[in-house]
């Protein structure tokens, strides 16, 4: 069995006819947290979405060295998860049904929950510590908490692999931090694979063990934080005069006006 | 300690579904719009009476009912076809209506949305008119070929929309549907107009048509809609956990390993197959396929689980309580059954809302 929980080669996804990915190869081994960046409009939640199964594309997808079009449907929703940039929210309806959504591959057609499905979601919301919301209406919470329910959702899947489309751009500094360490956190106690998009460079760079640098549809630049986030990079591609200090975790980035 | 919280949690937060109460509640309500509805007409019989002569339909069982032969062959020709035909198509008509509601995602969207109600109105408008001068009784029965016609053009009609809806594209987004389903309820409108402004003399026979009726030719009607009843009933329910999931949107509900379109197209054919069905005996019924699934939804919760069985048995039951006011009401003259739903259906929607709202805040 593959070391490599995501092998990506030769991506290419078209959206209405435009070429929006063209080409991206993406390695992410089990374990691993990477994070994807680069600038507005160069393919990072397209080739998320494509790795995921929610568009179709061309290339090569596999997971834990099987590629995706050899997986059923179900299967493969049982090995990645995916939580869009900003989720549907279904009206009224409630937390625990939101999460018991994640149970979906696990219910024959016609079945419903068993005993194990509510368990599984049950145990996933309380190392969420959203428990106490689940009998509230999923439009009744707070960006923060309702990250952490479509959260719960996608880990409600028992997938290992996890993908993450910006998931803290809706949140203030404080409730970012706060759902980057629980995803951290839940990373080391669950063994999974993460591969997330990010805006913010300094946090992308602090929490990822690789940062991938998309622009225009291709990669770019690849490696760790420190080889990835340099000023020559930025400027290029981001087309922004920025200073890169040496922090505590890996570097941070500023905007300077030029 | 995780399993004391979990203990707990399973206690007070249940997943949505059919509750036994709400099935329960809708099963009583069947049962009670159908005793009515069977005892109460121009001859009144005895509630008692008409509910022992329902037992006694079942195979193998002989108890006295107190009823003259003559009061129970109105029972059992004349009224029961009647009753079980508008349990049939409200449950039907409310079934199509919350399928609709969820395989679009719009709240408003209604049994004859995709041109099933102008199809079928061409349809018995071309049928009427074509036979000018053949009939001069209007009063009740309208020609054999009429739900033939109602239901070849309610089909028709939604063939066109479906054929219309890929011109916006392969996938027919649930937006270029309903879009489609405007245009081709607008063309065959004229076409409707314009053979009703030729022949001036059907319009009181099409216009009462088109307000819906529950047709009184005994057992034949239900013959007709019942194959259609039990399998629009079989596939759209088979779908309702996935109508659940598609409320997340098609993309995720790809990621949770299901097949939206395909479940979409499943619930369209069959909403479509069971809405032309009950057009075809019963005219234009307008709001059962709004009101009761809408009521449901907010007195039940918004699971489709519970949405979708519990719309089929209130839906069934309002429409044959409604009928039992069309017949009785007015005196010699019946109201057409769509006045009935309408007049009453909406200030008692209102009411839900209002409560539902003073619930929730």
């Amino acid at each position: 069995m593959s070391d490599l929980a995501i092998r990506v080669q030769a991506l290419r996804v078209r959206l209405d006819g435009n070429l929006i990915v063209d080409g991206v190869d993406l390695d992410v081994a089990r374990g691993e947290w990477v994070t994807v960046i680069g600038p507005n409009g160069a393919g990072k939640s397209t080739a998320l979405r494509a790795i995921g199964g929610l568009l179709p594309f061309a290339g090569t997808v596999e997971l834990n060295g099987t590629p995706v079009d050899r997986l059923h449907r179900r299967e493969r929703a049982k090995t990645i998860a995916t939580v869009t940039q900003s989720p549907t929210v279904p009206s009224a309806m409630r937390v625990l049904d939101y999460a018991l959504l994640g149970r979906t591959p696990y219910i024959a057609p016609l079945g419903r929950e068993s005993v194990a499905d509510i368990a599984a979601v049950e145990e996933v919301l309380e190392s969420l510590d959203v428990t106490r919301f689940a009998d509230r209406r999923l439009e009744t919470l707070s960006g923060g908490e309702r990250q952490r329910v479509f959260l719960a959702r996608a880990l409600a899947q028992g997938a290992g692999v996890l993908l993450l489309d910006e998931p803290t751009s809706a949140l203030d500094i404080g409730h970012q931090q706060e759902v980057l360490e629980l995803i951290d956190r839940l990373r080391q106690e669950r063994a999974l694979t993460v591969l997330t998009t990010m805006h913010d460079l300094t946090t992308a760079g602090e929490y990822a063990d690789r940062i991938v640098l998309l622009a225009e549809g291709t990669v770019v630049a690849a490696g760790t934080a420190r080889e990835v986030l340099t000023e020559e990079n930025l400027a290029k591609h981001y087309r922004v005069r920025v200073r890169v200090i040496e922090g505590e975790h890996g570097p941070l980035v500023v905007p300077v006006r030029s | 300690m995780t399993a004391a919280l979990r203990g707990r949690s399973r206690g007070v937060v249940k997943p949505a579904g059919l509750r036994a109460g709400w099935l329960a509640g809708g099963i009583v309500a069947v049962l009670v719009a159908a005793i009515a509805g069977l005892a109460f007409g121009s001859v009144s019989l005895p509630p008692g009476g008409v509910a022992i002569e329902l037992l006694n339909l079942l195979p193998g069982v002989h108890l006295h009912s107190g009823l003259t032969t003559r009061e129970v062959a109105i029972l059992t020709e004349l009224r029961l076809p009647r009753v079980v035909l508008g349990l049939l198509v409200g449950g039907l008509l409310a079934l199509a209506g919350a399928a609709y509601q969820g395989v679009f995602r719009n709240p408003l969207a209604d049994p004859h949305l995709l041109g099933v109600a102008a199809g079928a109105g061409l349809g018995v408008t071309a049928v009427i008119s074509l036979r000018t001068g053949a009939v001069g009784d209007v009063t009740s029965d309208l020609p054999i070929g009429v739900p033939v016609a109602a239901f070849a053009g309610a089909l028709i009609a939604v063939a066109m929309t479906w054929l219309l809806g890929a011109a916006g594209g392969r996938d027919r987004s649930p937006a270029t549907l309903i879009l489609a389903g405007v245009a081709v309820s607008a063309f065959l409108a004229a076409g409707q107009t314009y053979l009703l402004q030729r022949n001036v003399e059907t319009l009181r026979e099409v216009y009462s048509w088109l307000l819906g009726r529950l047709a009184t030719a005994g057992w034949h009607d239900v013959l007709i809609v019942l194959p259609y009843a039990v399998l629009t009933a079989v596939i759209v329910l088979s779908q309702r956990r996935e109508l659940d999931v598609l409320t997340v949107g098609d993309e995720e509900a790809t990621g949770l390993g299901l097949h939206p379109q395909r479940s979409r197209y499943l619930l369209i054919v069959a909403a479509s197959l069971g809405t032309a069905a009950a057009v075809s005996v019963s005219g234009l019924i307008g709001f059962v396929g709004i009101i009761v699934p809408h009521t449901m939804r907010l007195l039940a919760g918004p699971s489709y689980r519970s949405i979708l069985p519990l719309s089929v048995l209130f839906g069934g039951a309002f429409l044959a309580l409604a009928d039992l006011f069309a017949r009785t009401a007015g005196g010699q003259a019946e109201i057409p059954i769509g006045v009935i739903t309408a007049f009453f259906g909406a200030p008692f929607f209102i009411v839900v809302l209002r409560r539902s709202r003073a619930v929730s805040s």
